[in-house]
């Protein structure tokens, strides 16, 4: 009613009068209740009259009997949130509360009531509270003191954290809003299970330390707090120490931390120096970083002293000297703290890096072996890496750019060293010296090309050529001038180098110098100078006549991806790559093919190597162009593969026409160009179209009747990858319908059995990929044939086909149409079926339906898996008796994560699984004695008092694989017996 | 500088040699047919054996100490048997017979049983050397020793996978 406006919130005490007044607490409190509630509903519509009288009424209930306190609180909860109380009020009302509420003996709902009549007052009667001055603060104080409940703390701590960052004042009582609140520190709390609150202790810490790290007027108690709970042998005590004192230093000057320097200085040199922890050195090092940033930051006045040196030359004095014994533990600990404390600031950099570089330089040279140095240049890395944050630094002031020299020398002679160890870090500190503007001079430039040219082609170990590879594609966009200028004459001069030595050698030289070359096309000046190289070597490779230039004529091609994927980013390069070099691949192609019928020449580059080679070659050149430059480029494809138009190639006098579609024995060699084209055509951005129609027609029949199985998974794979592209409407529908048309009979019989297979795979692939409405009506048609004699097997590894990303078309980087989820819908919607097909089938035809089954749970991401697979256990514990292999390897590896994620219901079937995987430690292969060894060992995992009936029994059979011919599989074997016997053992 | 911790060191600031990396994996071990014979990194690899013990008062393995070594192991597949030498971190270090237990215990479990185990402290580097050594050849030492659940335990946790 009062809310509706018919009763006025007078006539409602008139009424209640009689209660409100009764002489029994018990019928008053009642009164009271309702009252309060009402009010709670409706208290922006009272007026600032009745507010006022509401609010004294209230305020003298308070020293009415305990049984109505609550009441009453829960109606002053309602009138705090009213905008029209009078200014005054709500002082009167909070001095009301600390004068007459004991609060900490309420129960835990109604302090949470006073915290939200605070808290509603704080945000809106600022002013009128912070009049009260220090004892607005000293009520609070004495309000909070004690509580427990986490729900009501983190209140609390909001309260407290507004009353310092909106300057109410603290008077004399910092130090008891200190006490109140640090009793907590550190907070030591774990959330009861089944928490309806959902609490977390992480929500309190993170409260409480926003409270502590607030104000710098703490830093004389906090400190102190912190330091001695970093002593505590509790490690989250530790952890939460170290990140408050992170969070202090944010706000803190040096003349908080002053006093307290020393002994944290010594704290945190002891938790690095002996901690086994990992996170509690990072939070060490994090301390040390925001404490040296901190005193950086404070502004010095003249007379002071300078803190900040005192400070580091602390932390010089205690680590310094341990950099000198590089074989040492605590080696590594001092340099990580002296490159903390040099990261915070530029002022840190300089005054660490003055004392330390030098230092590392000289020790570099006193200490001869090996892998001492490289612990040194490591080191030295450390302080150079921190170096690039600062970015250019003023000459006069840079430390580094006067060590230029020796520091030069010491990286250049790593990279000389016979250890490989070392070289690999030597190429890091150049890659980074490179990096640093200005730092190398032109002729150490050159010195760098040199040494990475020897590491790149002469240095036995691949890692260290693989390093300077990449080194030198990183360093290559800053100086790409010296880089085309020296290194890309030089690998050419190689390259063409005709060597009588042995073979081999020689071979292994061309293989450096073409991964050479393609690693430092970054930038795309160098692009052009490579890739004409890397064409014309391919050419000479194809003319030349030795045996063994598929691999060869490979390599170029791998080279030339990976140069073609370096300029996917850039237009300009991508676009230049693309018109170079498409056409000239095609060009060379068409060539051979058109050859091959009068000789045997060139007949290399139409092995199936070299043309799988190619084709990522292609798409890499066409899935980042513009649609108007791929438009552009499709024009001249297309025609070439439909109409011989071969006009654009570089070379094209031929002497035949080029008809890959057309028919007649003696054009298999140029049907086998169409894995040129889907690479092609299958990359191109999905609103470029080449002529689908015909296209798509001649693929279709060249499928389904070619009978090179080379040719006709490609045009399956081209067909399906247009199709997956083309918009829906009747045309797709037109197209897929005749596709059907063509795969039915050829799958009931005939000589193509295989290629309508191959077909049916693809395009369910390319229409389950897209959710097309299709594609459940031809999977269902792949199910029926698992039960077929002949096709079967086949079907059931197409499963792994349609689940898995297929690197060539049909998947995202080629702009496919793929839905995210495709694989858990395939799931879902197929999975019933091959169950049900399963216990169906004859017995010869079982394993079909196990092995795609177990495709699509390999397929299948790792939480899905876990989630789904208990349904199919009684299914895969049958699987595992199965005798085909990859039915094996694939169940046991689809059990092994489910052992580690879901023990329960594992154990309910421990003694099969045991008795299986022992069986399965004996298979005749090697890869399923490994994975039935996991198994074994992922076992472990169950509850103990599971296993310990099978402890001795498994520990004797896995005594056989120990002696197993294979070390792989004695590796296995050692690991999970070791486990095994730990079972029940003291001292797990 | 020395802490609080749960006991002085014997050796605060031992010297710490690299870990080797992880036995590349050869084509002719994923080769199913041929058979490999069990050598001297194998006894000495990570999951295979002794370099990943830990030692029982420093967080650092067996190998980071320099107290097992690849060339002070020996195998001879043929005839069975394995000889390891182990080098205390110092010449009174009182763990010895400790660790020298834990490298038998681990062989024990992780050997065929056709091997003969042989676990000695490398000659001249430790004080009382010939009665750890005598110790560990005794077996019936050897298995009252595991008897008894305390030593156990301590050996188990220096062979427990590192957390």
């Amino acid at each position: 009613g009062v809310k509706d406006g018919k009763w006025t919130v007078l006539q409602l005490v008139e009424a209640l009068g009689f209660c409100l007044e009764n002489p029994d607490p018990r019928t008053r409190g009642r009164g009271i209740q309702l009252l309060s509630q009402v009010l709670l509903q409706c208290y922006s519509l009272l007026q600032e009259k009745e507010v006022l009288h509401l609010v004294l009424f209230y305020e003298s209930r308070l020293q009415d009997h305990h049984l109505v306190i609550p009441s009453v609180l829960q109606g002053l909860q309602a009138l705090s949130m009213c905008e029209v109380l009078s200014p005054g009020l709500a002082v009167s009302v909070l001095k009301a509360i600390f004068q007459e509420v004991h609060v900490q003996s309420l129960p835990q709902l109604d302090r949470h009531t006073v915290y939200s009549i605070i808290t509603n007052f704080m945000s809106t009667r600022e002013e009128e509270l912070k009049a009260l001055g220090a004892d607005f603060t000293f009520g609070f104080i004495q309000v909070m003191d004690g509580e427990k409940d986490p729900r009501n703390l983190l209140v609390a701590f909001q309260i407290v954290r507004d009353l310092i960052t909106k300057d109410y004042a603290l008077g004399p009582f910092v130090e008891e809003l200190f006490e109140v609140t640090s009793c907590y520190f550190p907070v030591d709390f774990t959330p009861p299970p089944n928490d309806p609150h959902g609490i977390q202790r992480e929500d309190l810490i993170l409260s409480l330390r926003a409270v502590l790290a607030s104000t710098p007027q703490f830093a004389e108690f906090l400190l102190p707090l912190l330091i001695e709970k970093l002593d505590s042998e509790l490690q989250s005590a530790k952890l939460d120490s170290l990140q408050t004192l992170t969070a202090c230093c944010a706000i803190y000057g040096q003349k908080e931390l002053q006093e307290f320097l020393p002994s944290l200085w010594s704290s945190l040199r002891r938790e690095v120096f002996q901690t086994a922890s990992e996170k509690i050195e990072t939070e060490c090092l994090a301390a040390l970083h925001a404490l040296s940033a901190c005193l950086s930051r404070s502004v010095l006045s003249s007379d002071a002293e300078d803190l900040l040196d005192s400070f580091l030359s602390n932390v010089l004095q205690d680590c310094r000297h341990h950099l000198c014994e590089p074989d040492m533990k605590l080696v590594w600990p001092s340099a990580k703290l002296l490159q903390a404390a040099a990261g915070a600031s530029l002022r840190t950099y300089h005054r660490v890096t003055r004392s330390v570089l030098p230092l590392l330089l000289e020790q570099y040279t006193k200490h001869p072996q090996s892998s001492q140095r490289r612990t040194i240049l490591e080191m030295l890395l450390g302080f150079l890496e921190l170096q690039q944050k600062w970015g250019h630094v003023e000459e006069d002031e840079s430390t580094l750019l006067s060590l230029q020299a020796p520091v030069c020398s010491v990286v250049f002679s790593a990279l000389t060293d016979p250890s490989v160890q070392l070289q690999l870090v030597g190429i890091k500190a150049l890659t980074l010296l490179g990096s640093l503007q200005g730092f190398l001079s032109s002729s150490d430039l050159e010195l760098v090309v040199d040494h990475l040219i020897r590491l790149a082609l002469h240095e036995e170990d691949s890692q260290s050529s693989e390093a300077a590879m990449e080194a030198a594609g990183s360093l290559a966009p800053i100086y790409p001038k010296v880089f085309s200028g020296h290194m890309v004459p030089r690998l050419e001069k190689e390259l063409q180098s005709e060597r009588e030595e042995s073979s081999h050698s020689h071979c292994s030289l061309q293989q450096r110098c073409l991964q050479a070359l393609a690693a430092v096309s970054t930038h795309t000046s160098i692009v052009r100078e490579t890739v004409p190289v890397l064409l014309q070597h391919l050419q000479k490779v194809q003319k030349g006549s030795e045996a063994g230039n598929t691999q060869d004529m490979v390599s170029v091609c791998q080279s030339l991806h990976r140069v073609a994927l370096q300029c996917q980013q850039d237009a300009e390069g991508c676009w230049y790559f693309h018109q170079t070099v498409v056409p000239f691949l095609l060009a060379m192609a068409v060539q051979a093919a058109m050859q091959e019928s009068t000789h045997l020449l060139g007949k290399a580059l139409l092995e199936e190597e070299v043309l799988a080679a190619m084709v990522p070659v292609i798409s890499a050149a066409t899935t980042h162009l513009s649609p108007e430059l791929a438009a552009q480029s499709v024009s001249h494809v297309v025609p070439l593969f439909l109409d011989g138009e071969v006009s654009f190639l570089p070379q094209n006098s031929f002497p035949c026409s080029f008809q890959p579609f057309g028919d007649g024995e003696c054009l298999e060699a140029q049907r086998r160009l169409v894995a040129l084209l889907m690479a092609f055509v299958c990359s191109l951005p999905r609103n470029v179209f080449p002529q689908q129609e015909w296209l798509l027609r001649e693929l279709l029949a060249l499928s389904c009747s070619c009978n090179c199985p080379f040719t006709a998974t490609t045009a399956a794979k081209c067909f399906a990858g247009l199709v997956n592209k083309h918009p829906a409407g009747q045309q797709l529908d037109e197209i897929l319908q005749l596709a059907v048309n063509r795969m039915e009979p050829s799958l009931a019989e005939g000589p193509c059995r295989m290629q309508a297979l191959t077909l049916l795979l693809w395009v369910t692939k390319a229409l389950v990929l897209r959710y097309h409405p299709l594609s459940s009506c031809l999977t269902d048609k792949l199910l029926s044939l698992l039960g077929d004699m002949e096709l079967g097997p086949a079907a059931a590894d197409g499963f792994s086909l349609l689940m898995a990303e297929s690197p060539d078309v049909l998947h995202k980087g080629c702009h496919a149409d793929v839905r995210i989820m495709f694989r858990q819908r395939f799931f879902t919607d197929n999975v019933p079926k091959l169950v049900q097909g399963f216990h169906r089938a004859g017995p010869d035809v079982k394993a079909n339906y196990l092995k795609g089954l177990s495709h699509v749970l390999n397929h299948l991401p790792r939480p899905v898996l876990v989630t789904e697979l208990p349904t199919l256990l009684s299914l895969l514990l049958e699987a595992l008796s199965c005798s085909d292999r990859v039915v094996q390897l694939s169940t046991l590896s689809c059990l092994q994560p489910l052992l580690l994620e879901a023990p329960q219901i594992m154990s309910l079937h421990v003694d099969t699984l045991v008795t299986k995987f022992l069986n399965l430690t004996s298979s005749p292969t090697m890869a399923v004695r490994i994975a039935a060894l996991r198994c074994a060992h992922a076992l472990t995992c169950l509850p103990t008092p599971v296993l310990l009936p099978y402890k001795a029994r498994v520990i004797r059979a896995l005594a056989k694989p120990l002696d197993d011919k294979k070390r792989l599989v004695r590796k296995e074997a050692v690991a999970a017996r070791g486990e095994w016997f730990l079972l029940g053992s003291p001292g797990r | 500088m020395v802490g609080p911790g749960p006991a002085p060191l014997e050796n605060a600031n031992p010297l710490i040699y690299r870990r080797s990396g992880e036995r590349p994996v050869t084509a002719r071990e994923e080769d199913d047919e041929l058979p490999d014979a069990i050598d001297d990194r194998e006894i000495f690899d990570p999951a295979h054996l002794i370099r990943s013990i830990n030692d029982p008062e420093h967080p650092l393995t067996l190998e980071e100490l320099n107290v097992v070594e690849q060339v002070r192991v020996k195998v001879n597949d043929a005839e069975s048997t394995v000889s390891v030498e182990f080098t205390p971190t110092i010449p009174h270090c009182s763990m010895a017979t400790l660790i020298g237990l834990s490298i038998k215990v681990k062989l024990l479990r992780s050997l065929p049983e056709r091997f003969k185990l042989d676990v000695h402290i490398t000659p001249g580097t430790h004080a009382s050397e010939h009665a750890v050594n005598k110790q560990l050849a005794d077996k019936e030492r050897v298995a009252a020793a595991l008897e008894n659940s305390h030593l156990l335990e301590v050996v188990n946790q220096c062979l427990s996978a590192r957390s």
